[in-house]
């Protein structure tokens, strides 16, 4: 146990242990409502403190990284939906451009656009989810039901863009699968105008209610320092008083063209974390008008051979788009990165999401290494919760937004 | 690049002269020998490098290009309030892989040290919980191994035999001709 662990339960332990008392262990998960996923945590009470917690993960690991060494480059895209299931176009935005960096290729300036429209609405349905699915949690049904409802008219959006909800697929190496529909632009006025007006009742419904406060000020603090060292990234950094954004500080796609704003907290607590959430969906609102605005005409998809599948019509009908099909479709040719290895980083709906890919010039990647975002936020969980009471360990869980696909791979 | 210059200047505080750097594409790696692994990170984190953004392993068993160990360790730093990256690499060797833990400099070494173990076998000395954190206790072997084979299977529970449904449908039609 560390320093700042046994610094945080002052007199707890002494105390029982004093009167002969032992502490109450209590599990909760993996199967747990409040769970979001499959995770344990084995707590351990006093009264209702929390004084010693383990965080047990890994329910939910099907050996992704595994698995990709076995697929083709273009094969791995679809397991990246099932990473972070909620916002699951920052997946395939990051993996296909660590790709692309190993390559040498860059999307045509429409695709980046593209991409950074649809990611930052991958971005809006993760925190309508994570905020929605807290506030249930505290017993605010009404604002989940808000939230829900507005998620679901960006899920249509997406649907009708890629034509899936969740498990989209939506990139390739080099490009994407589809182009936005024609009337996108009106789609997503629409939806945005919705989303405004569920958050500026659920602004009214929670940001100033008195249990919501009560639940959310000052529980689950992470200060800076702390934060820090937890390589905490994203809206629990941010909480925290750091304004690390990777799209700010190390700029992909057209980030650097956009002008947002990155919120910050002071104390590190829920309340700041549910405050940054609500700005950022902001930002993203303001992020999609100013890319749609900028948005040129022109292609979606690199025009290298190398990597991208010819057009059908041209495969029917002359022999070098057909040889061309054949060699990336074949096993053993396929698209061939140069052997070497990139590291990219984006910014995720949970903070700094890594994909470090190795290429020994093969047609399969042969190391596909995912930081994910969630995986610092829970090693810091046992800290978080330590001297709450237990039924604040719900919030607190919801706050981090835990996404066990993810976390576990 | 910036982080030449500060590599050059870690290099010396190690008393190391040469040392080799990998691009990362995004970011270029200093590769450190594993000795110097703990004092390298120390000596970034005295620089005001706060942070452990990443820590990962790969496998280089069946690489093409020679690399001088067979697992390596990579970790990302990162500096406020410039945001300023920094990258360790450190190559250990197939037999008895090991590393001086980072968990007395960075809190989020702890988990990526078990994961670094659970999936690599690399060891992690003055880890003070080196336990697995993805597979279950009691797993044999470490999956991201490149010898480890991708469909071994370890089941907690015995596996349910297969239903021979041909059997099932032959038995049907039987019963159902002595029926009529």
């Amino acid at each position: 146990m560390s320093m700042h662990i046994e610094q945080k339960l002052p007199s707890y332990r002494s105390e029982s242990k004093a009167m002969g008392l032992e502490p109450m262990a209590i599990n909760l998960g993996p199967s747990h409502p409040a769970m979001h996923g499959t995770i344990r945590i084995k707590a351990h009470l006093e009264g209702e403190t929390i004084v010693f917690a383990d965080v047990e993960m890994g329910y939910l690991h099907r050996g992704f990284e595994k698995t990709a060494e076995a697929k083709t480059w273009n094969q791995v895209v679809p397991y990246t939906d099932r990473l972070n299931y909620v916002s699951p176009i920052i997946n395939n935005v990051g993996y296909a451009l660590a790709v692309e960096k190993l390559i040498g290729i860059q999307v045509p300036e429409r695709g980046q656009y593209v991409r950074l429209i649809m990611s930052e609405i991958s971005r809006i349905t993760d925190h309508l989810t994570c905020i929605g699915a807290s506030a249930m949690e505290l017993g605010a049904f009404t604002a989940f039901l808000y939230f829900i409802k507005a998620r679901e008219y960006f899920w249509q959006l997406v649907e009708e863009v890629t034509g899936a909800r969740l498990t989209i697929s939506y990139t390739r190496v080099g490009g994407i699968t589809r182009d936005l529909t024609p009337d996108f632009r009106e789609r997503f006025a629409f939806c945005a105008a919705e989303l405004e007006k569920s958050m500026a009742e659920v602004d009214g419904l929670l940001s100033r209610n008195r249990i919501f406060l009560d639940r959310m000020d000052g529980v689950g603090v992470m200060d800076r320092e702390r934060s820090l060292s937890y390589g905490f990234t994203g809206p629990l950094l941010r909480a925290a008083g750091v304004a690390y954004d990777v799209r700010k500080a190390f700029p992909y796609l057209v980030y650097d063209r956009l002008d947002f704003e990155v919120p910050t907290g002071s104390k590190g607590d829920n309340l700041d974390r549910y405050h940054v959430r609500m700005e950022e969906m902001r930002q993203s609102l303001a992020m999609i008008r100013q890319a749609l605005q900028q948005i040129p005409e022109g292609p979606i998809n690199v025009a290298d051979p190398r990597v991208m599948l010819p057009d059908k019509q041209a495969v029917y009908t002359n022999i070098e788009a057909l040889m061309n099909h054949f060699k990336l479709i074949m096993p053993g040719h396929g698209i061939r990165p140069p052997a070497g290895e990139v590291y990219f980083p984006v910014e995720g709906g949970n903070g700094e999401l890594g994909f470090w890919v190795i290429s020994d010039g093969s047609d399969r990647p042969y190391r596909v290494r995912v930081r994910p975002p969630c995986f610092p936020l829970m090693a810091g969980v046992e800290e978080m919760i330590l001297g709450e009471q237990v039924a604040d360990l719900i919030p607190i869980f919801g706050a981090i937004n835990m996404i066990a696909g993810e976390l576990d791979r | 690049m910036s982080e030449s210059a500060l590599y050059q200047k870690l290099a010396s505080s190690l008393g190391l002269e040469g040392l080799p750097e990998e691009s990362l594409g995004t970011v270029s790696a200093l590769v450190v020998p594993a000795a110097s692994w703990h004092a390298a990170a120390l000596w970034l984190k005295q620089q005001g490098f706060s942070m452990l953004i990443e820590l990962g392993a790969a496998d280089y068993s069946k690489h093409p290009l020679p690399h001088p160990g067979r697992y390596a360790v990579a970790a990302h730093f990162m500096a406020l309030p410039g945001f300023e990256r920094a990258c360790l690499k450190a190559y250990v060797p197939a037999e008895s892989p090991a590393l001086q833990s980072l968990c007395g400099l960075y809190a989020a070494a702890n988990w990526y040290e078990r994961e670094a173990w659970d999936m690599f076998g690399i060891d992690f000395p003055g880890h003070p919980e080196l336990k697995r954190i993805l597979m279950y206790e009691g797993f044999e072997g470490h999956p991201l191994r490149k010898d480890y084979p991708l469909g071994r299977m370890q089941p907690l529970i015995p596996m349910r035999e297969a239903v021979d449904y041909e059997a099932v449908r032959q038995a049907a039609r039987r019963a159902g001709q002595g029926g009529a």
